[in-house]
């Protein structure tokens, strides 16, 4: 008891610069999709470096968004670029973990709506045509993302 | 300090959730997720209506959208406009006029030159379940409409042998967009007595009865802002002088921005009040919020 207590504290103990969040198991499947098989998409995404600048320029545009902008001030940037990057490098078959809450208990009482969703989409759409991931490559992993819709939106 | 964060947060939440909870959302949609408008008024393609609400709102606000298509046929020239309105993306009210001009074959037909058939279709749509886009790969989206027309012309109409003027099409729809191919695949099954989509009529000497048509899309998503495909529709045959065939279209839709969506499109429209072989182009313009 004790020591899986002990265990789950120094999993979740906050990494540099991050706020600490509330213990939770940490489990690859909290990311919410399993993984492509094969290095075809991480390719498309230009590697672990192409995720990484994906990622950046995704959260900035969210951060910047007049109108979903709201619902990210305050919260830990840092450990959201880190979670981030490792959830899509992970479903990308990059040879991640994902060490992040899973999206349910991330996202609750956030007051997602429908067109924030559709936003926050858009905005990765624009990240990834920058990087200059074919058009089709975006879709294959918006579809591991578009069912993890119910989790993240409210209502 | 974090103490300090946290108490921001908290009243940030505080203040955001009931506000959002209230708050109705203007636009949103996806691009391209409302659809272009069908000759029928409905959010479709150019001939199939799809489970597709009109409008740009989410299910958080109010849309809508107004259009203006052309058909230009060898021997006809088909036009519709109107306009329709989006609620919650969940209900679809729409109207559409319909100007069909008969050009030379309506002199032909001894009913004038240039002589235009006229129709009002009034549609009503309910989205029942379902998204198009997000949840599971295979759960469609799926809709239930009716459409009620009324030909203006209806002495035309009589005169080629339809039973009835005024007619009302049933339909259930689903449609999906598969992320993980890009396509777009649609099935509608209409119920429906109308003769070239009521502009000859309701139900004739061939059938006066309902029967089950079929409509079907597939297109391929090549960007955000353009879907290319085609459909296909079938259609009763129920006029023993005109004979009706199935409706065939190539199409592409390109979303010039959040607002306007423009369509072209190569339409086999098959033989028409006596006339075989109406091939041509399809136009259409979209302008929603
Ligand atoms: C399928 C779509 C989405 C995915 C894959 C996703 C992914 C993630 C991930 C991995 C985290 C970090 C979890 C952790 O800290 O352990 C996170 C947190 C967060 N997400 Fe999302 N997200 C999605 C949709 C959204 C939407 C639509 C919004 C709002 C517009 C949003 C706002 C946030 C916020 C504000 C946080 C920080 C929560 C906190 O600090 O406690 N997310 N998301």
């Amino acid at each position: 008891m004790l020591l899986t207590a002990l265990a789950l504290f120094l999993q979740t103990a906050p990494s540099p610069g991050e706020e600490p969040v509330d213990p939770y198991e940490i489990k690859d499947s909290n990311a919410g999709a399993t993984p492509f098989s094969g290095t075809g998409m991480l390719e498309a995404f230009g590697g672990k470096e192409g995720i990484r600048r994906i990622v950046d320029r995704f959260v900035d545009a969210n951060l910047a968004d007049e109108e979903i902008g709201e619902i990210f001030a305050g919260h830990d940037q840092v450990r959201l670029r880190r979670t981030l990057f490792e959830q899509f490098c992970y479903i990308l078959n990059g040879g991640c973990r994902y060490t992040g809450r899973d999206m349910k208990s991330s996202h609750k009482d956030l007051g997602t709506q429908h067109a924030d969703m559709n936003r926050l989409v858009e905005n990765l759409q624009a990240a990834m045509a920058t990087e200059g991931v074919p058009f089709a490559a975006q879709n294959r992993f918006l579809a591991k993302l578009a069912p993890m819709k119910r989790d993240v939106v409210e209502r | 300090m974090y103490f300090a964060k946290i108490m921001a947060c908290a009243a940030a939440v505080l203040i955001a959730v009931p506000a959002a909870a209230e708050e109705l959302r203007q636009g949103g949609k996806l691009l391209l997720t409302n659809g272009v408008t069908t000759i029928e008024g409905a959010s479709g393609g150019g001939i199939s209506t799809w489970a597709l609400i009109a409008g740009n709102e989410t299910t958080d606000g109010i849309g809508g959208s107004a259009h203006v298509s052309i058909v230009v046929l060898p021997d006809y020239d088909w036009q519709s406009h109107g306009a329709a309105i989006g609620l919650f993306d969940r209900v679809e009210l729409s109207y559409a006029r319909q100007n069909f001009n008969t050009r030379d074959i309506g002199a032909a037909l001894g009913i004038g030159q240039d002589y235009v058939l006229r129709q009002d279709v009034f549609g009503a749509k309910v989205r029942l379940f379902g998204d198009a886009v997000y949840g599971s790969p295979w759960a469609p989206q799926v809709a239930v409409g009716v459409q009620h027309k009324r030909n203006l012309d209806g002495w035309v109409a009589r005169a080629v042998g339809a039973k009835e003027t005024e007619g009302t099409d049933f339909y259930v729809a689903a449609t999906k967009l598969s992320l993980s191919t890009s396509i777009l695949v649609g099935a509608t099954a209409r119920l429906t007595k109308a003769n070239q989509n009521g502009l000859l009529g309701f139900g004739g000497d061939k059938g006066e009865d309902y029967s089950v048509q079929f409509e079907g899309t597939l297109g391929y998503q090549l960007s955000r802002r353009f879907v290319i495909g085609g459909e296909y529709r079938t259609k009763p045959d129920n006029l023993g002088v005109a004979r009706e065939d199935d409706w065939f279209d190539l199409y592409a839709a390109y979303a010039i921005t959040r607002n306007l969506t423009a369509t072209a499109a190569y339409a086999d429209l098959g033989s028409i009040a006596t006339v075989p072989k109406q091939r041509g182009a399809f136009l259409s313009l979209q302008a929603s919020f």
